[in-house]
């Protein structure tokens, strides 16, 4: 085989029809990363819009409906359209086959169906938003949304058909982690965003058929009335709310445990230093994900279920923050003496951990039930919920991208820009959000479109909050967009990092390896090997005792 | 060209057949799952309106026509058969046996079908119906419409089932009369059958819930 030099995955067909077909799943991811950065600009708008009405008290900008709609679109485009496909289709489509030695994923026609039945999801979203949006927010309780006149139906429907998609991801990467990895690579020699995105694609699996059935079934009630619902009918309503969590709970695992395994690559790479508790790291994700099963109960302390059933929900709740617990300590036991560097992805992770740490901190807060019954439905659960899900996940999210971006497109983009802007996000981020842990606690409840007057000191600096996040996200997107074109052009290896997608060319090959890739190393053996213009070099063994001593 | 020693099935991912073949296999069974937690979904449905109006259930079931639901599993485990039978013949080389199979199990599946078909339509006659459009009043118990919500919606999701299943069986049915298979590949057909056994084995679970409640 002879790849003629400086040919690769995105130059070797420019057509819009080699796009369109194509089976590459580097080039699905990269259409993906495009579905999904449209959604988060679109999310992102409606989410600036909703906090320019909360500027100050009664009706600004909007009316009341109009406003209802805004936090329900917000809320469903984040969750179905972004968060969900961001990390494992976008990144991990890219990134799996490459860390694991593999030249595609499985399955790549159910993989490009999967980006298509994406963009059909999609299409009914903005169906739905064109034809009266729905109002409900994003979980669809009854009987709110089976009586409601705006279009609770299509939402619904693009929320069941992009189940479908994540499936077929989740089955592709399950597929190809079992079958396709390269000869040597054993399961304890995959990268940890590997077991990450293994644990993700479980949940994937075993979460949304059932969201998928209650959506169904909320479809068939609103426009056929089947009563399994309606009390009146001899249905139950709180049927609904255990079948949606038993579902979306998991899911927010779904969104945050591969941005759990960017951390773990991310820190790992510029620290310089083998991994901490490599197997432990690995267990918690299997872990979390398992336990993510047994804790739906903890969205419904209020609902009316049994004394009983609660407890037993909180103390499941309780217990899901070990294995998480568990990452922390770990990557900070990585960083321990490492040779730490703070390129911006590092800035990126080191956000994480801290934001991650407050949300899950907090969520343990809403896990105790006589806490919870004070908090219930105020913007200390709204403030958690973005704790976790946008300083948990959506930075991991954008660590990830700035960490594979040379990879992705060949061309590296403006560092101190890069600095800048995930400083101004970190900034934003937390006067918008830690804010509302404030204002929750002194009982703003979630959801309102007015609010009395003293609590407008609050709503203000969150608002001006949201403005420096805006900033930060815009010259993001002016210096990514400027390196699409002009970026210097990228090294195979501008990290310094061992895992096997920096082995090979940026961007990388059709075939993604030109040879097998080298495999007789782990993807940590920082303490081994060392990366010198773009190769791999064997440490003496005069270093190599000097690094034992120091660790 | 690097593929030339390659059989024209393998896709260039893959490093020989049964690599090809073990993941097709491990990703079909993965999908089972979700069918098995999409359905599971409805059963646990069930479980929970049927405790909470165990009498309802009792007298509503009468309705249905025994006969009819045992006639249709019949009908079904014999095209699990047909299905099964045809996989074999390929696995030793013999299309034509496959191809009459295959179309065996199409025409029982239709079977099916259509004696569903005819099962509707008496309900949607006597106004046998889900929730609002329930009218009938031959049987005596509270929310009798619950359990027409329970019946169409798992009977209707299993019958889509069946016509999918019809529509990948055509399918490899040509692929084999245009001779795309042999006993070296013949993973579709395998996996269509692993399909065809699960939307089967529904069935079963369907037939004595619904229809010999006791």
């Amino acid at each position: 085989m002879s790849v003629a030099q400086g040919v690769n995955y995105l130059n070797e067909d420019k057509s819009l029809k080699s796009w369109l077909f194509t089976l590459d799943h580097k080039r699905i991811g990269v259409m993906y990363l495009f579905g999904v950065m449209t959604m988060f600009l679109l999310g992102g708008i409606f989410a600036i819009l909703i906090r320019l009405e909360l500027l100050a008290p009664g009706p600004d900008l909007m009316t009341a409906d109009t406003y209802n709609q805004m936090f329900t679109l917000h809320g469903a485009i984040m969750i179905f359209l972004f968060i969900i496909p961001a990390i494992p289709a976008a990144l991990g489509n890219f990134v799996l086959p490459l860390m694991i030695g593999a030249k595609d994923v499985a399955f790549p026609r159910l993989n490009l169906a999967s980006w298509y039945v994406y963009l059909l999801g999609a299409g009914f979203a903005l169906f739905s938003m064109l034809a009266g949006a729905a109002d409900t927010g994003w979980t669809f309780y009854t009987p709110y949304s089976t009586t409601t006149s705006t279009s609770v139906i299509s939402m619904t429907m693009a929320a069941f058909i992009l189940g479908f998609s994540s499936i077929f991801t989740g089955v592709n990467f399950i597929a190809t982690i079992h079958k396709l990895r390269a000869p040597g690579m054993t399961w304890f020699k995959m990268p940890l965003m590997i077991w990450a995105l293994y644990a993700t694609a479980v949940i994937q699996i075993l979460a949304t058929p059932v969201l998928g059935i209650t959506l169904v079934l909320l479809v068939l009630e609103k426009a056929f009335g089947i009563g399994i619902f309606d009390p009146a009918m001899g249905g139950d309503p709180v049927l609904f709310q255990h079948f949606f969590w038993f579902y979306s709970h998991p899911a927010v695992y779904i969104m945050v445990l591969p941005g759990m395994g960017i951390i773990s690559e991310l820190i790992a790479t510029f620290s310089k230093k083998k991994i901490f508790g490599y197997k432990l790291i690995a267990y918690s994700s299997v872990a979390i994900a398992l336990i993510s099963f047994l804790v739906w109960g903890h969205h419904m302390f209020t609902s009316g279920q049994s004394e009983l059933a609660a407890m037993v929900f909180s103390f499941l709740t309780f217990f899901v923050g070990i294995p998480s617990g568990v990452k922390m300590f770990n990557w900070l036991a990585t960083m321990y003496k490492g040779r730490i560097s703070f390129e911006a992805p590092m800035l990126w992770a080191l956000s994480f951990m801290f934001l991650f740490a407050i949300g899950g901190f907090t969520g343990i807060m809403l896990g105790a039930i006589s806490l919870d019954i004070h908090f219930h439905d105020t913007y200390f659960v709204v403030a958690h919920f973005h704790y976790v899900m946008m300083g948990g996940t959506v930075v991991a999210f954008f660590g990830g991208l700035h960490y594979w971006w040379p990879k992705i497109w060949g061309r590296m983009y403006n560092e101190t820009l890069a600095k800048i802007s995930v400083i101004l996000v970190f900034i934003g981020f937390n006067m918008t959000f830690f804010t509302q842990f404030i204002l929750g606690s002194q009982g703003m409840p979630r959801r309102y479109f007015n609010y009395l007057d003293q609590y407008q000191p609050l709503h203000a600096f969150s608002s001006y909050g949201s403005w420096v996040l805006g900033l930060g996200f815009i010259i993001m997107a002016f210096y990514l967009i400027h390196s699409l074109f002009r970026g210097k052009k990228a090294p195979d290896n501008p990290w310094g990092a061992l895992t096997l997608e920096w082995q090979t060319s940026s961007p990388p090959s059709h075939h993604n390896f030109d040879e097998i890739p080298d495999l007789d190393h782990d993807p940590y053996d920082y303490d081994k090997l060392m990366v010198v213009d773009d190769k791999l070099i064997r440490k003496n063994g005069q270093s190599e005792k000097k690094e034992t001593t120091v660790n | 060209m690097e593929h030339a020693e390659h059989p024209k099935f393998l896709q260039h991912h893959f490093t020989d057949a049964e690599q090809q073949a073990e993941s097709a296999k491990l990703g079909m069974w993965i999908f089972l799952l979700t069918e098995i937690l999409l359905f599971g979904g409805l059963f646990v449905f069930y479980a929970i309106f049927r405790s909470w109006h165990p009498d309802m259930f009792y007298e509503a079931h009468k309705v249905l026509s025994v006969p009819l639901g045992t006639l249709n599993t019949f009908v079904l485990i014999t095209s699990s058969l047909t299905m099964a039978l045809s996989i074999r013949a390929m696995q030793l080389n013999n299309r034509k046996q496959t191809i009459w199979y295959l179309v065996a199990t199409l025409l029982l599946a239709a079977t099916f079908l259509v004696v569903k078909y005819f099962e509707y339509h008496h309900k949607f006659e006597l106004g046998q119906l889900p929730g609002r459009f329930y009218t009938y009043e031959g049987i005596n118990a509270v929310n009798p419409h619950i359990f027409f919500s329970v019946y169409f919606t798992m009977t209707g999701l299993h019958g889509i089932h069946v016509l999918i299943g019809m529509i990948v069986i055509t399918w490899v049915l040509v692929r084999t009369i245009k001779n795309d298979f042999s006993s070296e590949y013949y993973t579709p057909i395998e996996m269509t059958g692993l399909y065809w056994h699960l939307v089967d084995l529904i069935w079963i679970f369907l037939f004595p819930l619904l229809y010999l409640i006791g």
